[in-house]
């Protein structure tokens, strides 16, 4: 361990601001790299089951 | 052989004609030969209004603003390469003959050159004395220049030919070449420096040459395939 | 050429195309590959950030280079991806590669950002300034440019083959025009050698301060490996909506 206590950690020696500032900013695009697929493969699943779902009742419609 | 030597001299040939055409064509539209230049000229005189008047000052930035502005402008021009002969059908025609497209392409850059490159780099060492660029640099500028904006308009054909298809493309086209201009700029602008502070200029310009012929030599193959995905798409 | 090994590549590259089997093989692998990549990213930014020793010049601020340097390796390495996925995808004409193309398009810009972004921050404690004309920043801004270029150019087409193609052609434009941007910036840096400050990382780095930078480079290549195939995934539903198997896995509900 290279500091003694928890507020020298987060102080990074008087640097804390920067380190802090660049680890947020990238590591909060990281996560949205990660959770854009995720969002947009499940609204795109979403979709195709609402589309099977209105070709289900037009073909029950036209059966009738 | 003999019929090698009449294939060659058909397909000299057929490039003159092409290159008469396009010059024709460009003469029949004298009006929108002018525009890149006055816009270089327009541009460059917005320098001093916009910095300074101050002669030592534009003399240090004087050769780099006349670069920028001339990559401007040669880029500005580059939307309406190919955008004629898509429309009018031509380009399609030009893509189904059995003949090399390789003449005809580099043909119409050429022309492109003709009549932007060489007057934007004919009439910059007037505006670089405007600007007092050292008088010992204008030679330097002029040859840069000429070598330069054929770069230009060699790299600035693939972007063209890549957005050809698309309606309103200038910017996006300016978004894609951009950045392949760099090195261009960068030993361009280094030549003129070299010349104005009393060093030798031939390393850079020996350079820009290299980049001329890389691009003569491989831009040719991408320009072919953005038109190809233009007219079929 | 009827080698066995030649007969198990070949099946393997048209197992590749087949949108099919990726994704399906990918399901299985994805939770293996996301639960590796988290566990390494968070031993790799503890051990950074709290257990790596500080640096005797820089202080604590170097820290940064454990983000700042897998991600400028890997937005590099990402437009290597593109090109190669688009010289197969135009020369195969696989539509698997040009698929691949689109999702690693914003995933490189992304990591193209980060890089600017931490190297900017780190500047400002090491040189005094947020931005200064480095020629690695300045390369890393202009591949930032070529990213959002092909990006803007897949976008541009109403006719999505058409825009993928071109994209291809222009990243093969831009891979062969890398290298050259990349020395001539280099070169105009040390034209103008007063602007910068260099200072050196690799060769004076201590080895406990290589050692975690090192695993950090491996977790960022798992990272873009699990975001590439993610990204890749969504391009295969959106693209195979119509087919048989999309609509049966649609039908069982699998959200996940």
């Amino acid at each position: 361990m290279a500091f003694e206590s928890a507020a020298e950690f987060f102080a990074m020696g008087g640097h804390g601001f920067y380190v802090w500032l660049a680890y947020g900013v990238s590591l909060f695009s990281l996560v949205l790299l990660l959770l854009a697929p995720s969002f947009r493969r499940r609204a795109l699943l979403k979709e195709i089951q609402q589309q099977q779902r209105i070709e289900q009742t037009r073909q029950n419609g036209g059966a009738q | 052989m003999s019929s090698g030597r009449d294939n060659t001299q058909a397909q000299h040939g057929y490039a003159l004609a092409m290159l008469k055409r396009e010059l024709i064509l460009a003469y029949r539209k004298r009006g929108d030969l002018a525009n890149p230049l006055l816009f270089f000229v327009m541009v460059i005189s917005l320098v001093p209004l916009g910095i300074s008047p101050d002669s030592s000052l534009l003399a240090l930035l004087g050769s780099g603003m006349i670069w920028v502005v001339a990559l401007l402008a040669s880029l500005l021009s580059m939307d309406s390469l190919f955008r004629g002969d898509y429309e009018d059908g031509s380009l399609e025609q030009l893509l189904l003959m059995p003949q090399a497209l390789l003449a005809p392409v580099l043909m119409k850059i050429l022309a492109h050159w003709l009549m932007t490159g060489v007057p934007l780099a004919l009439i910059a060492p007037l505006l670089a004395v405007m600007l007092s660029v050292p008088g010992e640099a204008l030679g330097v500028l002029l040859l840069s220049l000429l070598v330069g904006t054929a770069c230009f308009s060699l790299v600035g054909a693939i972007g063209a030919a890549l957005t050809v298809a698309l309606r309103r493309a200038s910017l996006l086209l300016s978004l894609v070449v951009i950045p392949l201009y760099i090195p261009v700029l960068i030993f361009g602008t280094a030549a003129v420096h070299n010349a104005a502070s009393g060093l030798s200029s031939a390393g850079p310009l020996a350079i820009l040459g290299a980049f001329l012929a890389l691009a003569i030599a491989l831009a040719p193959f991408a320009i072919i395939a953005g038109l190809r995905i233009g007219v079929d798409g | 050429m009827g080698s066995p090994m030649w007969a198990v590549l070949k099946n393997f590259w048209h197992k590749l195309g087949s949108p099919k089997w990726f994704y399906q093989m990918s399901s299985r692998w994805l939770p293996w590959l996301s639960a590796i990549t988290l566990g390494l990213l968070v031993w790799g930014l503890v051990w950074g950030l709290a257990y790596a020793p500080m640096d005797a010049k820089q202080g604590n601020s170097y820290r940064i280079i454990f983000l700042h340097v897998p991600a400028s390796f890997l937005a590099m390495v990402g437009y290597y991806v593109m090109a190669i996925a688009g010289i197969v995808g135009l020369v195969w004409r696989m539509k698997m590669a040009m698929w691949v193309l689109r999702a690693a398009a914003p995933l490189g810009a992304v990591l193209t950002f980060i890089s600017l972004f931490s190297g900017a921050i780190w500047g400002k404690p090491t040189w005094g300034t947020w931005w200064v004309w480095d020629a690695r920043i300045t390369s890393m801004l202009i591949l930032l440019f070529l990213y959002l270029g092909v990006m803007a150019l897949q976008n541009a087409f109403e006719n999505e083959d058409s825009g993928n193609r071109a994209s291809a052609v222009l990243t093969i434009v831009g891979m062969i025009n890398i290298p050259i941007i990349y020395k001539s910036v280099e070169w105009w840096n040390t034209l103008h050698q007063g602007a910068t400050i260099k200072f050196t990382e690799a060769p004076s780095m201590h080895m406990d301060m290589f050692k975690p930078l090192l695993l950090m480079i491996v977790t960022f290549y798992l990272l873009y490996a699990l975001v590439l195939i993610m990204n890749l995934r969504c391009e295969i539903l959106r693209h195979e909506r119509r087919s048989q198997w999309v609509r049966e896995l649609a039908l069982n509900g699998k959200l996940l």
